[in-house]
């Protein structure tokens, strides 16, 4: 265990009208063993005790499952560790003395509301279009009448730990959400439940997409890199696969 | 169909298609410019053939199109990638996360459209149009065709301009095997054709195509520039 | 006792529920169109409702203080979910399961509800699995089940560490079709308030908008609270950070009663407290239990030595190590129920062999390993080790882990009657915001499914029998005097907060809150503790109605306001906690009180004079509340001291 000191240089911002800047702030003695939003946490104690404007950013189970919090911490979605998010980014990746820029996520369909804090709704709109499959609470068959296969049960959960925050969006050169439209329609479309309507789904999912003002994939991917889930680029091509097998029998 | 053309995804599955055409297209080239290393005659035969066989003159204006396809829809595609994103971030590191090349698409092939324009003036110009004074008739095994092989070595061994020219050749080798290093892979990604297990074998498959048609293209001036 | 009715259907335990379906009032389809119904809250049991709801046609507007409503709590769940299918053929049976959680909840909760849960829980297997949802399976492609405390068969379904956020992305996805089909309007960023009250009845909510602060009226001809437990009084725990109990105290005050506020559930298996900056505490799920041992040195030199660093856990042989729950409960082992595994291992670090901070015990991993190897382990259980590294430094697959207990869930919520109405006509409340199912003590992987039992099957039912003459009340303008009264009082309140400006942080005070909680209405109780923490608390409210320091405007986003105002009603909370606690003079569940205790430490409870729910109702302002009593009759569960060993 060790203490150290950073500066930090953070986007501000009062709300989604106004133009926001860098403000500098310098945090000494913080335990490496405290998380990043500790740190946080820590900073706008300070900044309260100064009489000043604490930092606004989302977060809320704060064990990196809930997916509301997301920092772009030196030019990193979740900061400088792989799968985790900003919650469980701790300050042991750091060194004494480091600089670390913080700014929201930036893309146009994640407007930022105020300071780190971005409106993500797009997400729950893209889902609204279709991610799910269309059955009614009660008079569904018994559990075990529907037999899938150990390997596509697995695959399906990798593509459905997906938690939603938003960070292959901010990391995408191209602000994309190809990966975030592909793990929903992969999971559903690997599941006999959930073929029924795979082509519907992926049609009404990336035209949902499309009206958001994403960008277009160019298969960088940079987006499971940096995805706190390690969901995999290759839900993407399923997700072509339906869209284009979707669109041949129209 | 009908908005197919117009989604994300229809877009890119036509930079795709467009792609994987002159993936091939770079394939057959690459082959018939291999016959330089055997000498005039082969050369000129090769050639000949690829004036006269009807189906490459019938891919020639396809082949145009698909070119004409794949760069405007990466202008398109590249516009509104620009757009998705209003405020660019101070700091964006992605060194780690994608390759380079995969991340200059557009510039990489900005770069080799540059190169195709001097390339098509240097050859094909000439070759259809204005003619050269290289470019004459020659009899091979008593057939007459075009000299196509002094066309091509006297660019690279011309005594003003040819180490200039082999350095321009040699370039645009490079970025074009940049360009496939990520295309290749991207192209069968994007059509769906893809997984966890094949996305190795292609990224493999891709990158030694990559390394054949950067390298191979690479050797031809210098070939002429070292030993002719 | 008159102003309690729990309104148990008559019947043999077993046919109660379906009696009652048969008999129940319902709401024709055309007449749920005119119907309006609130729902507070997107977890597991407020999604699963507003989407059945929406279902059945009636109007629902539901709401979440996130986001989005997938970031409810809920999502954090890790282990599973049980149910009665007995696909293992292992002897389970709706009554075995009912069984279990009254005997874990240590004979508090009464009979006609569990057995309900229980009997529904099967259904909620099936809806899941219809959802898409990616439950663990076998290789023939049938499900999977694991065992789970408190239990001797293997009931729990999951899919791996995440069985919450999965069974919340089904019902999240449930939801999102309502939404898309406008049977469900979603607030988001939206925050109750107060609830509305027109002639005895609950008709609205008011809410601010936590975006432009905007505090404003909804009208429901019902409104439901899903709105989860209080455990952040304790501000450590492992509930999410925004995770409140301002609704069910806001609905205390408006008259429905509050039932078992004391009965809090500590979870053995989290990441033990590192510093005073900490924010959050992580659980590391119980189903860990299932290949890991739990242990201690076995001498005070060795925990010493650990402590300083001198020696490592690897270190110690077999005969060395003290496997407390394996010696103590031979019969369930590291299996038993959570509030006995947490006592054990403070009663272990209380006697000075605990490690780390002396606070820590370990779980370790090593026998599983070596008898089925590291690859089994990896698929059971890898990515709750990541995540112990990732926040700790330190590789569970070599080095065991360090857990200590840490609130958890809170048994204790809103008094409700069978068909889960609290005592205010027209006021629901269903998942972990009510008090129902669990008695003193839930068993894990129960929280889950009483969520989604509530909300896909038990609610859609009974709250058509409340509302089936409510379709000829016309939708209430909210510019009533009972709308406009109330927003009014909450803007007062948002301007006496915001005009204290005094010099305390929100989480200072919170945080001192905490320490009054953990040490005096914690794991252990006794009654001048809880004497000290009712005056430190009164003490407490003083202070932040004196010296609280919030920044900033009402107007917009202003994360510390909506801080306070939690804050507030939390100070309150505990209060009644404590309370409650002073009261109940036995030991049971996670309700340990010292004076009442076997020699051997275990739990004494006092079934003559405790039998009962105690349910709180709220007097005003500075006035003592008022405490009833349900008492719980036991027709086919022979009421036993509870017994692990």
């Amino acid at each position: 265990m060790a203490n150290i000191n950073i500066k930090l240089k953070v986007w501000r911002q009062k709300d989604s009208q106004s133009k926001g800047q860098f403000e500098a702030y310098e945090v000494k003695q913080i335990s490496t063993e405290s998380s990043f939003l500790e740190m946080m946490d820590v900073l706008n104690e300070q900044l309260i005790n100064d009489g000043n404007q604490p930092i606004s950013f989302d977060h809320d189970c704060r064990e990196g499952i809930c997916g509301m919090c997301g920092l772009y911490i030196n030019g990193r979605a979740h900061g400088p560790d792989l799968d985790v998010t900003t919650c469980q980014l701790h300050m042991r990746k750091f060194k004494d003395n480091d600089s670390i820029t913080i700014e929201p996520w930036r893309a146009g369909g994640f407007p930022v509301i105020k300071d780190l804090m971005v409106d993500r709704s797009a997400f729950d709109k893209i889902l609204q279009a279709g991610g799910f499959i269309s059955v009614n609470t009660g008079g569904v068959p018994d559990a075990n009448a529907i037999p899938i296969s150990k390997d596509d049960a697995e695959e399906a959960m990798d593509a459905a730990s997906c938690i939603g925050c938003g960070a292959c969006v901010a990391t995408c050169k191209n602000s994309s959400a190809m990966l975030f439209v592909s793990a929903k329609v992969s999971q559903l479309a690997l599941l006999p439940q959930g073929r029924i309507e795979a082509s519907r789904r992926a049609k009404n999912m990336l035209s949902a997409m499309d009206d958001l003002g994403f960008g277009n994939c160019t298969n960088t991917g940079a987006c499971e890199v940096e995805c706190p889930k390690g969901i995999s680029v290759a839900h993407i091509a399923r997700l072509n696969r339906e869209f284009l097998v979707a669109n041949l029998k129209d | 169909m009908s908005g197919f053309f117009k989604s994300s995804v229809g877009q890119k599955f036509l930079m795709s298609i467009t792609g994987l055409f002159l993936i091939v297209f770079l394939l057959v080239h690459f082959t018939a410019n291999f016959f330089l290393f055997f000498g005039s005659d082969a050369f000129n035969t090769v050639s000949h053939f690829m004036e006269t066989n009807p189906i490459i003159q019938i891919m020639q204006p396809i082949l145009a199109i698909g070119f004409l396809v794949h760069i405007i829809y990466s202008i398109i595609l590249t516009i509104q990638n620009l757009k998705a994103r209003p405020q660019k971030y101070v700091k964006f590191e992605q060194g780690h996360s994608s390759t380079w090349a995969s991340r200059n698409m557009f510039i990489l092939g900005s770069l080799i459209g540059i190169f195709l324009i001097m390339h098509i003036m240097n050859f094909f110009w000439k070759m259809k149009v204005s003619g050269s004074d290289l470019y004459t008739e020659v009899n091979v095994d008593g057939v007459m065709m075009h000299n196509s092989y002094a066309l091509v070595t006297g660019l690279f061994t011309d005594a003003s301009f040819g180490l200039v020219y082999s350095i321009a050749y040699i370039l645009g080798a490079i970025f074009l095997g940049l360009h496939l290093s990520h295309a290749f892979w991207s192209a069968f990604q994007t059509i769906g054709w893809s997984n966890q297990v094949w996305r190795k074998r292609l990224e493999w498959i891709g990158n030694a195509y990559a390394i054949i048609i950067g390298v191979g293209f690479s050797i031809i001036p210098l070939y002429f520039l070292i030993f002719k | 006792m008159t102003k309690l009715n729990s309104k148990i259907p008559k019947g043999a335990l077993k046919d109660k529920w379906t009696n009652y379906k048969d008999h129940q009032n319902l709401v024709n389809p055309t007449n749920k169109r005119k119907i309006d119904i609130i729902v507070v809250g997107t977890g597991l049991a407020g999604a699963s409702a507003a989407a059945s709801l929406g279902e059945l046609g009636f109007n629902v507007k539901n709401f979440c203080y996130q986001d989005s409503p997938r970031r409810a709590h809920s999502i954090a769940a890790q282990g599973g979910i049980n149910a009665a299918k007995n696909y293992p053929n292992d002897g389970d049976s709706v009554y075995r399961l009912f069984y279990d959680t009254i005997k874990g909840g240590d004979y508090r909760a009464r009979e006609g509800n569990v057995y309900r849960l229980a009997e529904v829980s099967n259904s909620i297997i099936d809806q899941g699995v219809a959802q898409g949802i990616p439950f663990a399976r076998e290789y023939g492609g049938l499900l999977d089940n694991r065992s789970f405390g408190g239990a001797q068969v293997s009931r729990t379904f999951y899919a791996r560490g995440q069985t919450g956020q999965q069974l919340l992305l089904g019902a999240y996805g449930a939801l999102n079709r309502q939404i898309s089909k406008g049977t469900v309007k979603m607030y988001t960023r939206t925050e109750l308030m107060d609830i509305v009250i027109i002639e005895g009845k609950a008709r609205g909510i008011v809410t601010r908008n936590l975006v432009t602060g905007k505090v404003e009226s909804h009208f429901g001809h019902a409104v439901v609270l899903a709105t989860g437990g209080y455990g952040n009084v304790f501000f450590l725990s492992t509930n999410a950070m925004g995770s409140n109990g301002s609704a069910a105290w806001k609905a205390y005050k408006k008259g429905a009663f509050f039932g078992n506020p004391c009965y809090v559930q500590i979870h053995p298996t989290c990441i033990p407290v590192h510093g005073e900056f900490q924010s959050k505490l992580t659980l590391m799920s119980e189903s860990l239990r299932n290949d890991g041992r739990i242990w201690v040195p076995a001498k005070k030199e060795d925990a010493q030595a650990i402590r300083e660093g001198k020696k490592r856990p690897e270190d110690l042989k077999d005969e060395e190590r003290d496997f407390y729950l394996e010696r103590r409960y031979p019969a369930f082992g590291n299996l038993v129920p959570r509030d006995v595994a947490s006592r054990a291992a403070k009663e272990r670090c209380d006697a000075g062999f605990g490690v780390e901070t002396g606070q820590a015990v370990y779980l370790d991993f090593k026998d599983a390993i070596a008898r089925l190897g590291k690859s089994v382990i990896e698929e059971r259980y890898g990515n709750l080790f990541q995540m112990y590294e990732k926040i700790t430094d330190e590789n569970p697959y070599e080095t065991p882990m360090k857990i200590y207990p840490a609130i958890h869930y809170t048994m204790g919520g809103t008094w409700v009657d069978y068909e889960l109405m609290t005592s205010v006509p027209g006021l629901f409340s269903i998942g972990e915001a009510n008090f129902s199912d669990h008695g003193a003590n839930r068993l894990g992987a129960s929280a889950l499914m009483q969520g989604l039992a509530d909300g896909y099957f038990v609610l859609p039912y009974t709250i058509q029998n409340y509302l089936s003459d409510q379709h000829s009340v016309k939708r209430m303008n909210e510019d009533l005097p009972e709308f406009k009264k109330s927003e009014e009082e909450i803007n007062n309140l948002i301007d006496k907060l915001m005009g204290i400006k005094g010099n305390r942080s929100v989480d200072s005070l919170h945080k001192e809150l905490g320490h009054i909680m953990w040490d005096y209405v914690g794991m252990a109780r006794n009654e001048k503790g809880l004497k000290t923490a009712i005056e430190k608390i009164k003490e407490l409210k003083v202070e932040f109605w004196k010296n609280l320091r919030i920044p900033g405007d009402k107007n917009g986003i202003n994360l510390e306001l909506e801080k306070a105002i939690r804050l507030a009603d939390f100070i309150e909370l505990g209060d009644l906690m404590a309370r409650d606690a002073l009261l109940r003079e036995e030991s049971c569940g996670g309700h340990f009180r010292e004076e009442h205790q076997t020699p051997e430490g275990e739990a004494l409870r006092n079934d003559d004079k405790f039998m009962h729910a105690s349910v709180w109702e709220y007097k005003g302002e500075n006035e003592e509340p008022e405490m009833h009593k349900e008492t719980l009759d036991y027709e086919e569960i022979e009421v036993k001291a509870r017994n692990y060993k």
